[in-house]
């Protein structure tokens, strides 16, 4: 492990890595390696305390139980939060998004104290879950192309005066709250409702966390073939659908 | 009871015939082999058939997320050594695929059945059976069946009690802990390489911690049982000590765990281990799994795989680089929507495989592979693949309807 390298935080992998989301951790490091930046990728269990000192942490997504026992054990390791209060950057997706914000509904149907990063609220939508394909426009400030992912989820989630809306969907409940906002971000804290991995449908995504980390505007070009046909297919898919 | 040729009653009589009427149908309209319309429809005349139809049976159970229709044939050939077998061999899985498969077997003493993991607890209410073999869970089609420990906790509660013998795998934490509400258990240690479903305790949320095979929770102190059947390399050990080769044609890690289980299953209805298992030897694939196909110059080895632990298992039994292999995906409403879970299955141990894709999803595959840092060519079709590979033996490697398409496209 140099000093000099990109430490990359995978947390709680034993209870949120449920829904694919650890593509988000290998495209982001095999995004960094084609540029010949070094990387250490980190893997923190639960049982383990949250390194304070990392560049990049992402989080994703789990089952309802797995969810509230990260919570509590984020709450009481405190080392996220002391992360963020250094300026990490931080992703998280759908129940790890819910776990940044002040408040979600828990398994046992109470409501759970998040860890405060993100000003969102969620709780449990009492419809159809949430599944499928969706498509839209990530936040203009972010300069990002069009969002594609997978939505597989039961949350609705209300943003507070301090984040913002991630996306505004063409297609797609996203924060299920019916205005068609999806996930939030506030400086470098983001949080989205998106599986596919989301980075494997929107690399651009990992691009911007890796600019923010390195503090530089741009990063040399990578060969895009495969993403972005797979990104023309999505979005032609997600577009017939809704048709 | 087994033997027992107690009559069907008049309405059950009328369900069945019903029911074999409209699988006639549907096969005269060239849709599958009927055996699920047939069911549905007798179901629908007599929703206790199942029960009535299984009354002069001895059954057994079978369930997984991985591995259930090779082990139902196997413990199949193993207990026809005792007498005649009815069983849902083609995988039909649910109340009616069960239904219209039990309905063919007035003639036979034991019934041999494989359920989907969401019905087990309403079919075993229903049939009675003498034993149920539980193997393993790990997340499947998260889009559409839900929680992985939710299926644990359904088998748990659903099976609190039972009558029957379970025999389960003591090396899957799930399934150790679905079982533990059952009276009678024979744990067999059948291994499970994918862990990523049960690294935190299914009884407290604690953090399981794992020592070579053995496994406890620090909190709660929830611990893998202690087995009396074991798979050890290529021998299974039955209680008494004695060490049984597993000489099967099915390849693979999990196969000799499929026939540990059965050969544990096996002993429950008197049937030895060495006829067991010589019985076992019989099986060459399993609704098209594991066959191989000639076609266009190449002899392709048809293996399914559906989810991240299925992938796991498969990579460990095909033959090594340079052996080509062909990938196929698709995302249709039996695979599951969501093709998030590629990326929970290890591809970096393709290395040095010369690799095909094809399917449905196969960008998804693409941009998966690129990440793994392989080679790999995405292939309009199969044909266009196996031209592509040179000749010889080529791995073919798919999802549901993915296999489904290839055994179609290959002529299996």
């Amino acid at each position: 492990m140099s000093d000099t390298s990109l430490r990359l935080v995978w947390v709680y992998p034993d209870l949120l890595s449920t829904y694919g989301d650890q593509g988000n951790v290998l495209v982001v490091e095999r995004r960094a390696q084609q540029r010949h930046i070094p990387v250490t990728r980190i893997d923190v269990r639960s049982d383990q305390p949250i390194p304070t000192s990392g560049d990049i942490y992402l989080i994703g997504g789990g089952e309802d139980r797995p969810q509230r026992l990260a919570a509590e054990r984020l709450r009481r390791d405190g080392g996220l939060n002391r992360a963020v209060g250094n300026g990490a950057i931080v992703f998280s997706v759908c129940a790890g998004y819910q776990i940044l914000g002040t408040e979600f509904i828990n398994d046992l149907g109470h409501p759970e104290p998040g860890l405060g990063i993100l000003d969102v609220r969620s709780v449990r939508n009492e419809g159809a879950r949430h599944v499928g394909d969706i498509m839209g426009d990530i936040d203009e400030r972010l300069g990002l192309p069009p969002l594609t992912g997978f939505e597989n989820h039961q949350g609705n989630t209300v943003i507070g005066p301090g984040a913002r809306p991630f996306a505004r969907l063409r297609f797609g409940s996203g924060n299920g709250t019916g205005d068609g906002t999806e996930g939030a971000w506030c400086d470098t804290v983001f949080g989205t409702y998106a599986h596919g991995p989301v980075m494997a449908r929107n690399p651009q995504i990992a691009d911007m966390l890796l600019k923010l980390a390195l503090d530089v505007h741009a990063l040399p070009p990578v060969d895009e073939q495969w993403y972005e046909a797979l990104r023309a297919e999505r979005i032609a898919a997600a577009t017939e659908a809704s048709a | 009871m087994a033997g027992n040729t107690e009559p069907l009653s008049p309405r059950a009589k009328l369900a069945v015939t019903a029911g074999k009427a409209a699988a006639a149908v549907s096969r005269a309209a060239g849709r599958g082999s009927g055996s699920v319309i047939g069911g549905r429809v007798a179901l629908k005349l007599d929703p206790e058939l199942l029960g009535r139809l299984a009354g002069h049976l001895d059954v057994v159970l079978v369930s997984a997320t991985n591995g259930k229709t090779t082990t139902t044939r196997l413990i199949a050939e193993a207990l026809r050594a005792a007498g005649p077998v009815v069983s849902n061999a083609l995988g039909a899985n649910m109340p009616a695929g069960i239904t219209s498969a039990l309905a063919g077997g007035s003639d036979a003493r034991y019934g041999v059945i494989e359920v989907d993991e969401k019905y087990l607890a309403g079919v075993a209410r229903d049939v009675s059976p003498k034993a149920i073999a539980l193997l393993n869970l790990s997340r499947d089609q998260l889009d559409r069946a839900g929680e992985t420990r939710m299926l644990a906790e359904k088998w748990r509660e659903g099976l609190a009690g039972t009558e029957a013998i379970v025999i389960a795998n003591a090396d899957d934490p799930l399934v150790a802990w679905a079982a533990s509400s059952c009276p009678t258990v024979v744990w067999v240690a059948a291994g499970q390489e994918w862990k990523d479903d049960a690294w935190s305790c299914p009884s407290c949320g604690g953090v399981l911690q794992r020592h070579t095979e053995d496994w406890f929770c620090g909190e709660c102190g929830f611990r893998r049982p202690q087995p009396t059947w074991a798979l050890s390399g290529d021998y299974v050990i039955a209680p008494d000590g004695v060490a049984w080769p597993i000489q099967l044609q099915l390849p693979g890690r999990a196969n000799k765990a499929n026939a540990a289980t059965s050969a544990a299953v096996a002993a429950v209805f008197g049937v030895a281990p060495k006829i067991a298992l010589e019985r076992m030897y019989a099986v060459q694939a399993v609704a098209g799994r594991y066959d191989v196909v000639s076609y266009l110059g190449r002899d392709l080895r048809l293996l399914l795989a559906k989810n991240p632990a299925g992938w796991l298992e498969t990579f460990s039994l095909i033959d090594g680089p340079p052996a080509p292999v062909l990938l196929s995906v698709n995302a249709r409403s039996a695979d599951g929507t969501d093709t998030s879970w590629l990326w929970d299955v290890d591809y970096p141990r393709l290395a040095g495989h010369p690799i095909f894709v094809i399917g449905d999803r196969k960008l998804d595959l693409a941009v998966r592979l690129e990440v793994a840092g392989l080679q790999f060519r995405v292939c309009a079709d199969v044909d266009e693949a196996v031209r592509s590979a040179p000749p010889g033996k080529i791995e073919v490697i798919a999802n549901y309807t993915a296999f489904q398409d290839l055994r179609r496209a290959v002529g299996n």
